[in-house]
């Protein structure tokens, strides 16, 4: 028979001011194999952790339940302080008396302190039961993926290879950059983007202990933390990348033009091109859906011209399997799609574009040289309205979240047009203004102060085309007046939205995801850079949406918590997972379907099913579809769980 | 005769609907005393014993509390546990409960309300249903 400590807890008033803590101490005390039974004010204090150590060597206690608050709070307080007495740390259970009982039963005193006694008595019959066990140590690949070659994987890929871990930096387009190579300017300190952008790519491209592979994606992915096995798509460019000097001859010859999706739609690019001038890499790709050759085999224009014999028609997409510790992801954003949009006449009039579209208008490598025009006729307007929240915040119809860069971006957006149309005038139509980092509210003042900004608090009702204009309808609530403009121009800042196709990575990294498709953290405020998969860990947009300081200080989160993850050769693991009892396992093979980890495999040799215990997360799915009992979770088993519900009943 | 007081076994996962109960009293959502929580660490570990157990033993309802689908920390735990449930309640109409006395609710980590909400209202159609008929087979 173990010998038991039951130390319960008043959380001051928490527990004490429902509960009856000295009553149950005394009830509890009475059981045969409880040697030790005791209240304190503060169990979690030093002084309440002594009284723990104390019991454990002075009555040689092997087991310990404390009957506080969640375990979620403070397991791990008391099984440090049992461990620090020799005792096994899993040996000491939580009853949670204050967040599942005196804190929801409060005007119920005496079923409080029942229930109270009943869970610690429930908690004491798990104890009795629980092994001694040792945490699962597990070698460790230190190498890291980073799916995602935006602002938040660059800065994540930088910080590990700088710290020394070797990285494997995935894009899907050719090149680097994300959205940040499309943009102009960046609030509040009206800094070029792309240059900044620019050195960081380059120095990511030349660094040593970074294996860049555009134009590529992630096919599979095995394993677990420390140890997964990818496989990569890398598509064919049908340029070999080795011989491309990036020259530009091939582009200029090229004779296929077609509409491009790095110019928001308002610029062309050809069959043989690179994703924006001066990418990194800085080499040329073939879009073999546009390509003539790929077409009907007519035209070889490219392969004519190119000094260095680069062009290879032939090139087929690869697939390579790497190895890699840890996963980040950083798979960024994409706006809210157009064709869904149609009451502000997107995608209809053509001077109605979104907030990246005006952002390749601005910036001078875009398709009119940072010239604000209309892209219907090229004149230059003189009433412009930018509409905030666009599907933004609106639960009813779009996306109930706040995109967080509108509000500044609309500012900046609305600066430089004034700076470059000095007597236009711009409108702009917004919910409430939130400007809430270093610099930004100051930026926003200075703007409205200097520039003459016309802010008008109001949705807009209908935006249309008339006369060759865009006739904006909307409310200014603060004079509850309704206002009309007569623009030449929109600019809609339209919601972020997860990129596609998060989802189906998400899933091959058992990662979530929200209802709007945003990766989801294991924690909000504790737990922000982690998803909810151990080893895998989340930077930038595709989390939430957010800046690009909060990106750039959100990656290097990311890449500080894996660069702790993998500062060790060994990882240890929570021993909590299944077992089989070889002499009950009747080899059916069931455990080893429902398995979603890939942990339970047949020994064919033995006829029965074994359990790999570095893949086996603990979730329990092979113990309740075992028919006959013989897989068990440590710690957790059938007739633990089975006596607890005894208690609870009888 | 007190009021006939029913008795809830609830089997909740780690990841949300403990999670949820546990937020239910930080935001102190009050909700009757009649439950009482097994931790597990999925809704899909929640063995059919468990919940026959429970009843034959005489609990008069048995919750179980997983993740909202899609939100399964382990995947598709919460989809075995409802394969699962839906089964049991045909062989639980064999065993002579008429009436339903299993409830299967997705309660995530952040729908404190909802648990105690859950538990409010289990505990009211219980109360209607009468106590588990089992039980008084045991105490006849």
């Amino acid at each position: 028979m173990k010998k038991l400590g039951v130390f319960i807890c008043h959380c001051g008033v928490n527990i004490a001011g429902t509960v009856d803590v000295k009553s149950v101490a005394e009830k509890i005390g009475k059981t045969e194999d409880v040697a030790h039974s005791t209240d304190y004010i503060y169990m979690c204090s030093e002084p309440g952790q002594q009284i723990i150590r104390e019991a454990i060597r002075e009555k040689g206690l092997d087991g310990v339940v404390v009957a506080c608050c969640s375990p979620n709070m403070h397991e791990n307080t008391f099984r440090k302080a049992v461990k620090s007495q020799g005792m096994n740390p899993y040996l000491c259970e939580i009853a949670n008396i204050r967040e599942q009982c005196s804190w929801v039963h409060q005007k119920e005193k005496g079923e409080a302190t029942r229930k109270a006694e009943e869970i610690i008595h429930a908690t004491l019959e798990k104890v009795r039961k629980n092994e001694s066990l040792e945490a699962i140590a597990v070698a460790v690949n230190r190498r890291v993926l980073v799916v995602g070659g935006g602002i938040a994987g660059i800065t994540a890929s930088l910080d590990l290879a700088d710290g020394g871990y070797e990285v494997i930096l995935l894009e899907r387009e050719p090149a680097l950059g994300g959205h940040m190579a499309q943009l102009s300017k960046t609030f509040p300190d009206l800094d070029p983007a792309f240059g900044g952008l620019l050195s960081k790519a380059s120095e990511v491209e030349k660094h040593p202990k970074i294996q860049l592979h555009c134009y590529s994606e992630l096919e599979d992915v095995k394993g677990f933390v420390g140890n997964f096995d990818l496989v990569i798509r890398q598509k064919a460019t049908s340029v070999n990348g080795a011989k491309c000097t990036g020259c530009g001859l091939c582009i200029e010859n090229c004779p296929v033009e077609y509409v491009s999706e790095f110019e928001r739609g308002m610029g062309i690019r050809k069959a043989i091109d690179m994703p924006y001038p001066g990418s990194v890499p800085n080499k040329a790709v073939i879009n073999r859906q546009h390509c003539r050759y790929f077409l009907d085999g007519s035209c070889h224009r490219c392969e004519e011209v190119c000094p260095e014999k680069a062009i290879d028609y032939d090139q087929e997409e690869e697939r390579i399997s790497e190895k890699v510790g840890a996963v980040v992801v950083a798979t960024g954003y994409e706006l809210y799609p157009k064709e869904q949009l149609g009451e502000y006449g997107y995608g209809e009039i053509p001077d109605v574009i979104d907030g990246l579209a005006f952002e390749r208008m601005l910036a001078p490598n875009g398709p009119t040289k940072g010239k604000i025009v209309r892209p219907s006729d090229g004149k230059v307007p003189k009433e412009m309205v930018f509409i905030q929240c666009v599907a933004s915040r609106d639960p009813d119809r779009y996306m109930p979240y706040c995109s967080r860069i509108c509000c500044m971006y609309t500012a900046k957006h609305a600066t430089i047009y004034k700076e470059q149309v000095p007597d236009g005038q711009p409108y702009i139509f917004y919910m409430d203004i939130r400007s809430d980092c270093k610099g930004y509210e100051e930026f926003l003042q200075k703007t409205i102060e200097e520039k003459g900004l016309l802010y008008l608090r109001g949705r807009v009702s209908r935006v249309f085309q008339d006369n060759g204009k865009v006739r904006v309808l909307g409310v200014d609530t603060l004079t509850g007046k309704m206002v009309e403009v007569a623009a030449d121009m929109v600019v809609l800042a339209t919601a972020i939205v997860p990129s596609p196709g998060v989802k189906e990575l998400a899933a091959k990294l058992r990662a979530t995801v929200d209802r709007h498709g945003f990766l989801t953290e294991a924690h909000i405020k504790l737990y922000p850079v982690e998803s909810s998969t151990k080893g895998i860990y989340l930077a930038g947009c595709g989390q939430s949406p957010k800046d690009i300081s909060d990106t750039v200080s959100q990656a290097s989160a990311t890449a500080s918590k894996i660069q702790a993850l993998l500062s060790t050769d060994k990882l240890l693991q929570d021993p909590l997972i299944a077992f089989v009892d070889e002499g009950i396992c009747s080899g059916c093979g069931i455990c080893v379907e429902i398995c979603p980890y890939e942990a339970r495999e047949m020994d064919s040799h033995r006829g029965i099913s074994i359990v790999h215990s570095a893949l086996c997360q603990g979730c329990g799915a092979c113990i309740a579809s075992c028919p006959n009992f013989a897989c068990e979770l440590r710690n957790s088993a059938s007739n633990q769980i089975l006596k607890m519900v005894d208690t609870f009943v009888t | 005769m007190a009021e006939f007081e029913p008795r809830i076994v609830a089997f909740l996962c780690h990841w949300c609907t403990y999670t949820g109960a546990d937020l239910a009293g930080t935001t102190r959502q009050q909700y009757p005393p009649n439950v009482r929580v097994v931790h597990l660490m999925c809704s899909g570990a929640v063995d059919s014993i468990y919940v026959l157990k429970a009843l034959i033993d005489g609990a008069d309802g048995v919750l179980i509390g997983g993740c909202h689908p899609g939100d399964c920390h382990y995947q598709t735990g919460n989809y075995k546990a409802r394969r699962r449930v839906a089964i049991l309640k045909g062989i639980l109409q064999q065993m002579g409960y008429t009436e339903d006395r299993v409830l299967l609710k997705w309660i995530s980590a952040s729908e404190g309300k909802l648990f105690a909400d859950t538990v409010t209202k289990m505990v009211d159609d219980l109360k209607k249903m009468g106590p588990n008929p089992m039980k008084q087979l045991w105490n006849a």
